[in-house]
């Protein structure tokens, strides 16, 4: 895993260190683990000269940047109206039944990480997941099935 | 009511024929002043729905006088309904960035943004090697405008331009007070142009094909076209670019299932048409103007659900600064939950009315100005579904 000061350092050494950065930073870190943790913000507000309390105060403003620990693997179903319309219900009951967790939850192994959010942008292709990065469209309880099965051999 | 007839069009995703290069040459051909003149006369009005006239943006923000300005594209897409922007970004990126390097010319700024939802970070390999791509050519051609890529992360108020510009500034996405506005402090208080992803290619083909072109299209206060994002009870979902000015009967007969009971134009934030007054409004700024949402529900759903819907989003994508927004969404929730559960006489429908009214006139934001649209249309003309 690369180190959460390098990160920070790349950052720095192309945008500045200045507050403008602290988006890319929280990004790339949360890209690279998946949350941030109380250390990590600390290591950022030091190298922006910035107060920890301001840190976490944008931080928590954002969705994507969680502050608590997430699996490998963050599971986010859309539930906005047209992906509602089009079932994300039994989609997130067959995740819920897979991974044997409840909303907001990680599995044990700390694998994966079931939330629900809102709209993004599939509308005419619900209901839609994101797995990470990735994006999967018009699902069905065995289309979710096999996907979390991949991700689970990978 | 002046209104157009189902028309396709093919300004947006037209490829054939689009060397980006060659309109850039013939627009650093003339002068900033011109390019602006045309784009005032082209009529065009913003596509991400607030509809300012895009030519007098960048009118004002020309006239600044600061020595840094900047160009800032939105595609914080994520209004519920809509996809157009990322379909635009995935097929046509450089008409995109090629609209940005213009209105640059025009305004005299050498930096531009893209500020792009996080959700579509699966974009961001291919976007930033395109991005770089054109970076260079506009190297090549002498033009003093680079192009970089934000990204935002999961807050649908950064969509609002001044949270977008916080945002971009390392901090909470916030609204600001406005005025002042951007095109005066925008970016790093800086002289702004803030233009939607759609926009920008407007601007890019209006350059291309000349104003009459896109002036043919549309109606007196609506010219020229727009990119529709159409979804629900639908047989075909998709994009589609249509003349502006249709009228709302013509879309459903055109998009709907034989059985629609309403259409919400705008998105979560936009209006409900019942199926009583199809006929009643075109799609446009003289009807019920768009950002391109167009969600289609037929009558086996429940308005109810549909409400309840938009309130959850609501509740949760409020940025929460402003009390009458913060406190507002929430109530309005609370209340019609209320009122479904018969804990709450179906009179007080009414106080809920006059809270979303308030919050129309108290909320700092779009945001919570908007929330008033969908749940007094919907309460008005599906009032006993929200009751019983």
């Amino acid at each position: 895993m690369t180190d959460v000061k390098e990160l920070i350092q790349a950052k720095v050494k192309s945008i500045g260190a200045k507050r403008e950065a602290l988006m890319p930073i929280l990004q790339a870190i949360v890209e690279e683990k998946n949350y941030l943790d109380e250390e990590d913000m600390i290591q950022v507000a030091e190298a922006l000269d910035l107060s920890t309390a301001d840190v976490y105060g944008t931080a928590t403003f954002y969705t994507f940047l969680d502050t608590v620990p997430r699996g490998k693997f963050v599971i986010r179903v859309c539930k906005t109206i047209s992906c509602h319309m089009a079932g994300k219900d039994e989609i997130v009951d067959t995740l819920k039944d897979l991974l044997k967790v409840d909303l907001g939850e990680t599995t044990p192994d700390k694998q994966f990480t079931l939330m629900q959010a809102n709209c993004m942008g599939w509308c005419h292709k619900g209901p839609v997941m994101l797995v990470n990065d990735d994006i999967y469209t018009e699902l069905t309880k065995d289309k979710v099935i096999k996907i979390i099965h991949d991700y689970m051999g990978s | 009511m002046e209104n157009k007839e189902f028309k396709l069009v093919d300004l947006i995703f037209e490829t054939e024929g689009c060397d980006v290069g060659v309109v850039l040459d013939r627009v650093l051909k003339r002068t900033p002043d011109d390019i602006i003149m045309d784009m005032i006369d082209s009529g065009l009005r913003g596509r991400g729905g607030a509809g300012f006239p895009t030519g007098l943006k960048w009118k004002f923000t020309r006239s600044e006088s600061a020595y840094d300005k900047y160009i800032i594209c939105n595609a914080d897409e994520g209004e519920p309904g809509t996809f157009k922007d990322r379909e635009i970004l995935e097929r046509v990126p450089m008409k995109v960035f090629t609209g940005m390097a213009i209105a640059g010319y025009a305004i005299d700024a050498k930096e531009g943004f893209i500020y792009i939802r996080g959700e579509y970070r699966f974009l961001q390999k291919k976007l930033q090697s395109q991005i770089d791509e054109f970076n260079l050519m506009l190297e090549n051609k002498g033009l003093d405008f680079k192009i970089a890529l934000r990204w935002g992360s999961g807050a649908y108020i950064c969509g609002e331009e001044s949270a977008l510009f916080e945002s971009m500034e390392g901090k909470r996405g916030e609204p600001r007070n406005k005025p002042p506005y951007p095109t005066i402090t925008g970016f790093r208080n800086k002289p702004t142009v803030i233009n939607n992803v759609e926009t920008l290619v407007y601007a890019t083909m209006i350059n291309k094909y000349g104003v009459d072109k896109f002036k043919e299209l549309g109606t007196r206060d609506s010219h020229g076209s727009k990119v529709f994002s159409v979804s629900g009870d639908t047989p075909k979902p998709g994009i589609y670019e249509l003349e502006m000015g249709l009228l709302v009967a013509d879309f459903v007969k055109e998009f709907g299932d034989g059985d629609a009971k309403a259409v919400q134009i705008g998105g979560a934030g936009g209006t409900c048409v019942p199926r009583k007054k199809f006929d009643d409004f075109i799609i446009g700024y003289e009807g019920v103007p768009t950002g391109g949402s167009m969600m289609i529900f037929n009558s086996s759903r429940s308005m109810y659900n549909v409400l309840h819907d938009y309130l959850e989003f609501f509740t949760e994508e409020s940025c929460g600064q402003c009390t009458p927004c913060r406190v507002g969404c929430q109530q309005l929730l609370k209340g019609i939950e209320a009122i479904k559960r018969g804990e709450r006489p179906p009179s007080y429908l009414d106080d809920l009315k006059s809270l979303a009214a308030s919050m129309r006139i108290a909320s700092k934001c779009g945001l919570g100005q908007s929330v008033a649209n969908p749940f007094s249309t919907i309460i008005d003309n599906f009032r006993e579904e929200i009751i019983y």
